[in-house]
């Protein structure tokens, strides 16, 4: 269904098939909408959620998206498992194959690890967040949203505002919306923003106004508590100075911007409560809209026919 | 690979002999008696029987090999590699002499460790000489017994792998040097600057989300060594040179003081980061493996004598120790046996540069960096020999590998020259 077996990384990804995983994810959307929100699509398939780094959001996300595809599901987490105890990732990753797995849902902390787990292994492999790499199934919700807010993505102006440095959302949106035909335009701290990112297409642009009003949507990224004090972020204050998303900053803005965030929220840090409460935030769209864009991705990888799509 | 005791007298015959010392070359034969050199060029062939002959039309008959860098692991890990299967690895590479670094468990950091290895490196077909550590432990603080460790055999001094970061304590390291008049070698890099970087700092890393290492946490580094030398008067060898940066230092202090030399590796030579874009371990190194612009201007620094050798930094890790996720992985590849055919094929067969060359910076110019023997054709000469096909292409691949450790991202790639034999002391490889 998708020319690409796994679902590792957006870059170098094929319009069409992005064009597919929303449609497929809208039609998906609708499912949610019915009072009984399961399908049968993926009856029989078995999935296994692997998870070497914490991610309640993520990891409920994608477990709703194959409950509602009527997948058996195993979670499998770092802290319950046996990896505490040396055992390799290899031989992690060989247990679960062992056990006749049609697909893995993996976050881990090291970029690169989902390719390594597809040598290791012969199922379907969908990245949930590899370190500071990509969360391509991150990009697609957002893009989803984006694209039921505007009808389009093609000439879309979009601002990733953070620490893009360590953000695998920032690197897989970056790819995903320049092959869709939206510009990108990252701003942050100058230490914080890669020497290189140019490379990927984007503009740079340390002036958070001017990008607001350049805009048509921000996509804020979570700011590491654990970054605050060190050379990267020197206070939360001195953050927020210049590129805090507050109501005030807003409000100087005679425009009606569009606000992301991939969450989870640090409220009155990289974005004010009110703002993230206001009609212009699409933060819980992008909940609902991530699980549907689960499903669609899950469903095209794991040999779902589109006739089964819509049977109730 | 095969390797066998000389018992015959051997003649190389109707070789292309390069010879690095006199810088001369020319057609003729070469002959070995009691693993000595007892004849070169045009010479009255004995007539006794029992002699073998070894046809080397077309074939470059020349110095062996000799690295100023790699490591052998013992004592202490020596599942990864040992001096004996190291000896056989550098064999199969046309290396008759090369120098371990002294970053084993223990480190090698007194005189009875240096002694340690002669003992155990006594036998084995080529000549190894230990290199000591500069700091005792290689904790970068105390000094080691330089003049003992040197009594016993220590060549040079360095904490490789660990970069001296004490500016004083390497300063103090250079003028201790003195008396022995002995090299310092000090990994360059700033250990601040390169923080958790494991690759370069590029493009590439920017897309595969991999923590940077910049290309001044070395260029940094080695200017204070540089500087250090210059100030001190001492011998300074600059080892695996990976950055325009660093090579632009070099040649500026070369200009006005001469006790320096530098090396570069093969895999500096023949990759670039690009070569990563599918996270393989194998090549991750330290330093790294750095842009295609740093990898042009390594081959531009040998070209113009800013670099003065090749050296393997043969690094021999456990296939688990690799096979795991990128920030797992061990730093460093193995590189004795796909040597030859990597840099012939960049620098004589992309770069146009001429095969004597090429020889310099694998026979003599690291031994005259080491103050080794290096007048290896005259009469009477132990014998370190190597007998080349600079032309064959051929995929390098598991069977090639006599090191230990399988560590090499060179397998499935195409070579160009090859060794074919190495003579050295009274052991010849590939000979029926
Ligand atoms: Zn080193």
């Amino acid at each position: 269904m998708l020319s690409q077996k796994h679902f590792l990384s957006l870059k170098g990804y094929i319009k069409e098939d992005i064009d597919k995983i929303l449609e497929t994810a809208f039609q998906f959307r609708e499912v949610l909408d019915r009072p009984i929100k399961k399908v049968p699509s993926l009856q029989g398939v078995t999935i296994v959620n692997l998870f070497f780094e914490n991610s309640t959001r993520t990891r409920i996300s994608f477990e709703l998206a194959q409950k509602r595809l009527s997948a058996d599901t195993v979670n499998f987490s770092a802290s319950s498992s046996s990896l505490k105890k040396g055992e390799s990732f290899k031989d992690t990753a060989q247990n679960i194959m062992a056990m006749k797995i049609d697909a893995v849902v993996m976050r881990h902390p090291t970029p690169g690890s989902p390719k390594l787990l597809a040598e290791f292994i012969d199922a379907t492999i969908i990245n949930a967040g590899d370190g500071t790499h990509e969360h391509p199934t991150q990009a697609i919700l957002d893009m989803m949203s984006l694209k039921e807010k505007f009808g389009n993505l093609r000439g879309l102006k979009v601002g990733i505002i953070g620490d893009i440095s360590h953000s695998r959302v920032a690197r897989s949106n970056i790819y995903g919306l320049l092959i869709m035909g939206a510009e990108v335009t990252v701003c942050g701290p100058p230490n914080l923003i890669p020497r290189y990112i140019n490379d990927l297409g984007v503009k740079v642009n340390f002036n958070l106004n001017e990008v607001i009003e350049w805009a048509d949507a921000l996509n804020i990224l979570r700011i590491q508590k654990e970054r605050m004090g060190r050379s990267l972020v020197p206070s939360v204050r001195e953050y927020r100075s210049a590129f805090g998303i507050t109501l005030d900053r807003l409000k100087s803005h005679k425009k009606e911007i569009v606000i992301m965030h991939p969450g989870p929220m640090n409220r009155g840090v990289e974005i004010d409560g009110a703002i993230a409460d206001s009609d212009q935030a699409i933060i819980l769209n992008q909940v609902l809209n991530g699980v549907a864009s689960r499903m669609a991705i899950l469903f095209l990888l794991c040999g779902g026919q589109p006739t089964e799509m819509v049977e109730k | 690979m095969k390797v066998k005791r000389i018992t015959k007298d051997i003649i190389l015959k109707n070789g292309k002999i390069i010879d690095p010392y006199n810088q001369k070359i020319f057609k003729g034969d070469l002959w070995i008696k009691n693993g000595v050199v007892a004849g070169v060029g045009d010479f009255a062939l004995p007539k006794s029987s029992g002699m073998q002959t070894i046809d080397c039309t077309n074939k470059i008959i020349t110095h062996g090999f000799c690295d100023l860098h790699v490591h052998f692991r013992e004592p202490g890990d020596d599942d990864k590699e040992t001096l004996q299967t190291g000896a056989y690895a550098a064999l199969a590479g046309g290396f008759t002499r090369v120098c371990v670094m002294p970053n084993t468990k223990p480190p090698i950091d007194s005189p009875e460790s240096v002694n340690f290895i002669n003992q155990k490196a006594k036998n084995l077909p080529i000549h190894i000489h230990p290199i000591g550590a500069v700091t005792k432990n290689q904790d970068g603080k105390y000094l080691t017994e330089m003049r003992l460790m040197s009594k016993e055999g220590a060549v040079a001094f360095s904490d490789d792998g660990l970069p001296i970061q004490d500016g004083a304590v390497m300063r103090m390291a250079l003028e201790y040097s003195k008396l022995l008049d002995i090299p310092i070698i000090n990994h360059a890099e700033d250990e601040c600057l390169r923080a958790e970087g494991l690759m370069n700092e590029g493009k590439v890393s920017t897309h595969l989300g991999l923590a940077g290492n910049p290309d001044l946490a070395e260029s940094m580094m080695v200017q204070r060594d540089l500087e250090l030398a210059e100030f001190t008067g001492a011998k300074l060898h600059v080892p695996h040179v990976s950055s325009k940066k660093a090579v632009n230092h070099i040649k500026r202090m070369k200009s006005k003081y001469k006790n320096i030399s530098a090396e570069v590796t093969p895999h500096h030579l023949f990759f670039n980061d690009e070569d990563l874009m599918g996270y393989n371990t194998n090549m991750k190194v330290a330093p790294p493996i750095r842009m295609e612009d740093d990898r042009k201007a390594l081959i531009q620094g040998i070209k113009n004598g800013i670099i003065d050798c090749i050296a393997t930094d043969h690094a021999p890790h456990k296939a688990e120790e690799k096979e795991t996720t990128f920030d797992l992985a061990s730093f460093g590849m193995i590189g004795l046996e796909s040597c030859f055919g990597a840099v012939n094929k960049i620098l004589i067969k992309e770069n146009k540069m001429k095969i004597e060359h090429l020889i310099n910076l694998l026979t003599i110019n690291p031994r005259n960096i080491m103050g080794f023997q290096n007048d290896l054709f005259s009469l009477g000469a132990v014998a370190e020999i190597v007998v080349l096909d600079t032309n064959l292409e051929w995929i390098f691949s598991r069977e090639h590998i006599e090191s230990k450790s399988i560590n090499s991202p060179y397998i499935g790639k195409t070579l160009k020259g090859k060794v074919v034999h190495t003579i050295s002391r009274d052991f010849v490889t590939n000979l029926t």
